[in-house]
């Protein structure tokens, strides 16, 4: 180690090399002792071992953390336009970087929602001026996500949009999920997918079973997700070329038509989210109302499921489905609460407590589901270590362990279903196109 | 709770001679055992009151009803307590309207469980007359209470306990006095 | 130690058998009081008891307000025919708002499962369930349970049958719960577009056919069919039910000889339970009201009766409840 390395916490230099770290290379499945050099917001190269002592660059202490790429969260709610008081772009953007997420996607179901040009260029300018994480945003795919008349897929496309979900909602109805996917090939984006049958739902709010039986709540089957994920598959395989991504899978029964549509080798991705990872409907006793979320948590044989389609890679990806809500609207009686749970910072620390730690999967294999595998599943460049890519890091410490608070979340909402958990893994700096946006105690940027 | 016995103040025939003349005072004093009805207060109470009305019968050749009274629900110590006490029942089958109720406790102490007697009574109806009995009155009244026929005088200090047993509820008959542990 | 250990009554899920039976206890003596002229016992006196029902309910309101009364308890009725939520006013809000004027304890009915339970969380007062959504309806399990009790002494070993439309009866869980507790063996019948997914692991066996579910039963209960089932596609007709589950004399030649009949009210007469059955001599509907009231001045008596000492570190969950423990007994 360099004795002229600096803190990093003070990083201005626009070159420069962070030395004493271990490169977590998610692309090249490596985790090896090394430095990273960053060159006019790129990633210049990437080393092996200790900063040679001839380096031009300033040089910087990484503190013997991990570095990998910048994470990617590809399921968010940023919730403005519209919904300011559950988060703004600019505290989502905050969120995203305290837990080490460099790009996120947000999706459509703003007010106005997202199924226009003007609305793509806001949440961009937003994004821009708050300065903090990468925002792509995911248009209707349908205007405003009623399901009856698409929206323009190509001038949303231009304007800056990544893919095209209705989500919140399934798409309507198996005539308008042919033509959204026939009109989002054309236009080159994906569709992604809330997966589920509203009619199998019913009034159901938890998962059906046992536990919902014993609580008194109305209970949703788990096939209902499964039935619009079939639906959508068998719809795929009349149009050619089309990409479907399925939204926050939970049930074990999905996993199953997943695993069907990939030995077919059709172009279907999926994520889950953590708290399907970790959580099942029998901790629903305590009626916390942030374990409330669309689809509901499912059974442990769910959960077991999820994991090990994660581990043969049916299920490419890890998204939060980071859904802020206001204290006023989770703090009612359970089957009046808004479903969903705020995840962007959270999301590092369970997916190493719960898929590393247990010895699930590896760390280099655990990150690059949060980083280069859903940045593939939409198509953005981002979650790479390459040489030449955008130089997003996040150094953090596997190790640290910590109890989740609300007053340890940045974003504006604390509906986090995991408040009180205690957790492995936190991000420390946080680095978006070579500069630092979050280092130790502080988070940089305009609010 | 362990006590420690210091003197047994009254033995099992001290006892049953007791009961006897009291009985023969009801008699007495009421001119025979007409409209009478022994109602003992729960616990030790009600054997008491049936021995009594035992002896009635024998002295007067007549039967006098009995009955129970659990003042679990009148207590005045609420406040103070921490749980809500068991209540027992109470049975009281007769009309008490315009009776003469002779109630029967084995101590007389405080006053206050009485006073929870009388209350409870008077929501049963409105006796003619109300007439205590009990086996030891030990002194340190709270409320003024006086007992019409009293088996014993026992003058006590506050930290020593007085307590009575009997065949019925515990295997056999004697009052004892203790010290409450320190 | 006689008393019960417990600051609120949320649910029968977690209540052992000599809880269940020191309620049931009490209410022989609650019992009595109301067969006395003067009705009314001081025990209660002083206590401010606030009667929250967010559900319509005449008769359980008026049960738990009689029972208030007659324990000298001062009450006090809030109806709301629909969630506070829905008006503006969080039930948050409308709680910490009557809090604020210093009552001992809160009889909560409402339309959501978990709302008593959400109460115990944010208030002092001791919460008593008199049913909140489909979860459980505690009191009225206490004095069913009561009822074959007095029946049968102890009811270890007898059948009950619960008939009906399980899946939406809080009724039902309750009496489960309590069933299981005190060793009944409980049977459910009814359609099965009307059982809950996985209700046997709570500790009961689920059978669609009546003659079988009938057969050896001491007691059947009967619960309520609503309209709205066949309005949201649960139920062909009301007639196809009354067929095939109503409880009339054909169906009760299959029970043991003195089994008897029970209802939690209102009774759909000619629907789920035969005219002549509710009026016949097995039934005991009307015992079930009076004996109501004794139970719910035994729970109100239990649990309000008396200072219990607040301890910080409680935790509520919604089944096991664990509350403050008292920190001195008094001595007997």
């Amino acid at each position: 180690m360099s004795s002229q390395s600096q803190k990093l916490s003070a990083l201005s230099d626009s070159e420069y090399i962070i030395g004493n770290v271990t490169v977590v290379d998610p692309g090249k499945d490596h985790v090896m002792p090394g430095y990273v050099g960053v060159r006019d917001g790129r990633i210049a190269f990437v080393g092996k071992g200790s900063v040679p002592g001839d380096a031009q660059l300033a040089v910087y202490d990484g503190e013997g953390l991990c570095l990998a790429p910048g994470f990617v969260d590809i399921h968010v709610h940023l919730r403005e336009p519209g919904y300011e008081y559950k988060e703004t772009i600019a505290t989502g953007c905050r969120a995203a970087v305290a837990g080490g997420f460099t790009s996120v996607a947000c999706m459509p179901n703003t007010d106005p929602c997202t199924d226009e040009r003007s609305v793509v260029e806001f949440i961009l300018k937003r994004a821009r001026v708050a300065g903090l994480a990468k925002v792509y945003p995911i248009a209707a795919a349908t205007r405003g996500r009623q399901g009856e008349v698409l929206s323009e897929y190509f001038e949303l496309r231009d304007a800056g949009a990544v893919a095209v979900s209705d989500d919140g909602f399934p798409v309507a109805t198996a005539a308008m999920v042919r033509r959204v996917l026939e009109y989002a090939t054309a236009a080159g984006l994906p569709l992604i997918e809330h997966c589920e049958d509203i009619s199998a739902t019913g009034s159901g709010f938890v998962n059906e079973g046992y536990h919902a039986t014993r609580l008194g709540m109305r209970g949703a089957p788990s096939y209902s997700e499964t039935l619009c994920l079939a639906r959508d598959i068998i719809v795929m395989e009349s149009v050619p070329g089309a990409r479907l991504h399925a939204a926050h899978i939970a049930a074990a029964t999905s996993v199953e038509q997943l695993r069907r549509a990939k030995d077919k080798a059709m172009a279907v991705t999926a994520e889950t989210a953590p708290h399907y990872l970790c959580l099942t409907d029998a901790d629903l006793g305590a009626y916390n109302t942030n374990l409330r979320i669309n689809p509901p948590i499912g059974t442990g044989a769910d959960r077991d499921a999820l994991i090990a389609a994660l581990c043969d890679g049916t299920i490419d990806c890890i998204a939060s489905d980071h859904a802020p809500h206001a204290p006023q609207e989770k703090d009612v009686e359970f089957d009046h609460a808004p479903p969903g749970s705020v995840g962007l910072e959270t999301t590092l620390a369970l997916v190493i407590t719960h898929l590393v730690r247990p010895g699930h999967l590896s760390l280099a294999r655990a990150i690059s589901l949060i980083s280069n595998r859903p940045a593939k599943c939409i198509g953005i460049d981002a979650g790479s270590l390459d040489e030449g890519a955008a130089a997003d890091l996040t150094l953090f410490d596997p190790e640290a362990e910590w109890t989740v608070r609300a007053d340890n979340l940045c974003s504006r909402s604390k509906n986090s279903a995991f408040i009180g958990k205690t957790v492995n893994g936190r991000t420390r700096y946080t680095i978006v196109d070579g500069t630092l946006v979050m280092g130790a105690k502080q988070v940089a940027g305009s609010v | 709770m362990n006590i420690r016995t210091t003197a047994t103040l009254m033995e099992p025939d001290q006892i049953r001679r007791a009961v006897k003349r009291i009985a023969h005072e009801i008699v007495e004093r009421n001119r025979g055992v007409d409209g009478l009805i022994v109602v003992g207060i729960r616990r030790r109470g009600v054997p008491l009151a049936e021995r009594i009305a035992g002896y009635l019968e024998q002295i007067e050749g007549q039967s006098v009803p009995t009955g129970i009274l659990d003042i679990t629900l009148y207590r005045d110590d609420f406040q103070t307590i921490t749980s809500a006490p068991k209540v027992g029942r109470t049975e009281i089958n007769d009309d008490i309207h315009e009776r003469v109720v002779i109630l029967v406790d084995d101590v007389l102490y405080t006053g206050r469980t009485v006073r929870a007697a009388l209350d409870e009574l008077i929501d049963f109806g409105r006796p003619g007359r109300i007439q205590l009995a009990v086996l030891v009155d030990r002194g340190h009244r709270e409320i003024p209470i006086k007992a019409d026929y009293v088996g014993k005088n026992v003058p006590t200090n506050e930290g020593e306990i007085v307590e009575v047993h009997l065949e019925e509820v515990d295997g056999c008959d004697e009052v004892i006095l203790a010290e409450k542990p320190a | 130690m006689n008393s019960l250990n417990r600051k609120h009554l949320l649910g029968l899920e977690g209540w052992n058998a000599d809880e269940i039976n020191t309620v049931l206890d009490s209410a022989v003596s609650f019992k009595e009081v109301s067969e006395r002229s003067v009705k009314k016992v001081p025990a209660l006196r002083g206590k401010t008891i606030v009667n929250l029902f967010f559900e319509n309910s005449t008769r359980t309101r008026i049960s738990f307000e009689l029972a208030e009364k007659r324990l000298s308890a001062d009450t006090v009725n809030f109806s709301a025919s629909t969630s506070s939520v829905k008006k503006g006013e969080s039930l948050r809000d409308t709680v910490e708002n009557i809090e604020a004027m210093k009552i001992d304890m809160i009889v909560i009915r409402h339309s959501s499962a978990g709302a008593p339970f959400f109460l115990s969380q944010i208030v002092d007062a001791s919460v008593i369930n008199a049913g909140d959504g489909q979860h459980e309806h505690p009191t009225q399990g206490l004095l069913d349970i009561f009822t074959l009790r007095e029946k049968w002494g102890a009811l270890a070993g007898r059948k009950v049958v619960i008939v009906g439309d399980v899946k939406h009866s809080r009724v039902a869980r309750s009496n489960i719960h309590g069933l299981v507790a005190l060793d009944a063996e409980v049977v459910l019948c009814g359609p099965p577009t009307l059982m809950p997914v996985g209700i046997e692991s709570l500790g009961v066996k689920v059978e669609t056919n009546l003659p079988r579910a009938l057969e050896g039963a001491d007691a059947v209960n009967v619960l309520r069919i609503q309209l709205e089932r066949q309005r949201a596609g649960l139920l062909p007709s009301l007639d196809e039910y009354a067929r095939v589950w109503g409880i009339d004399n054909r169906a009760l030649q299959y029970t043991s000889p003195d089994c008897i009949v029970m209802h939690p009210g209102p009774m759909n007469r000619g629907v789920e339970i035969a005219q002549d059955v509710a009026d016949g001599d097995r039934a005991v509907i009307l015992e079930q009201v009076t004996n109501g009231l004794a139970v719910r001045m035994a729970v109100l008596y239990l649990i309000g009766g008396a200072e219990m000492a607040r301890d910080d570190e409680t935790t509520e969950t919604s089944g096991g409840q664990v509350n403050a423990r008292p920190k001195t007994q008094e001595a007997a």
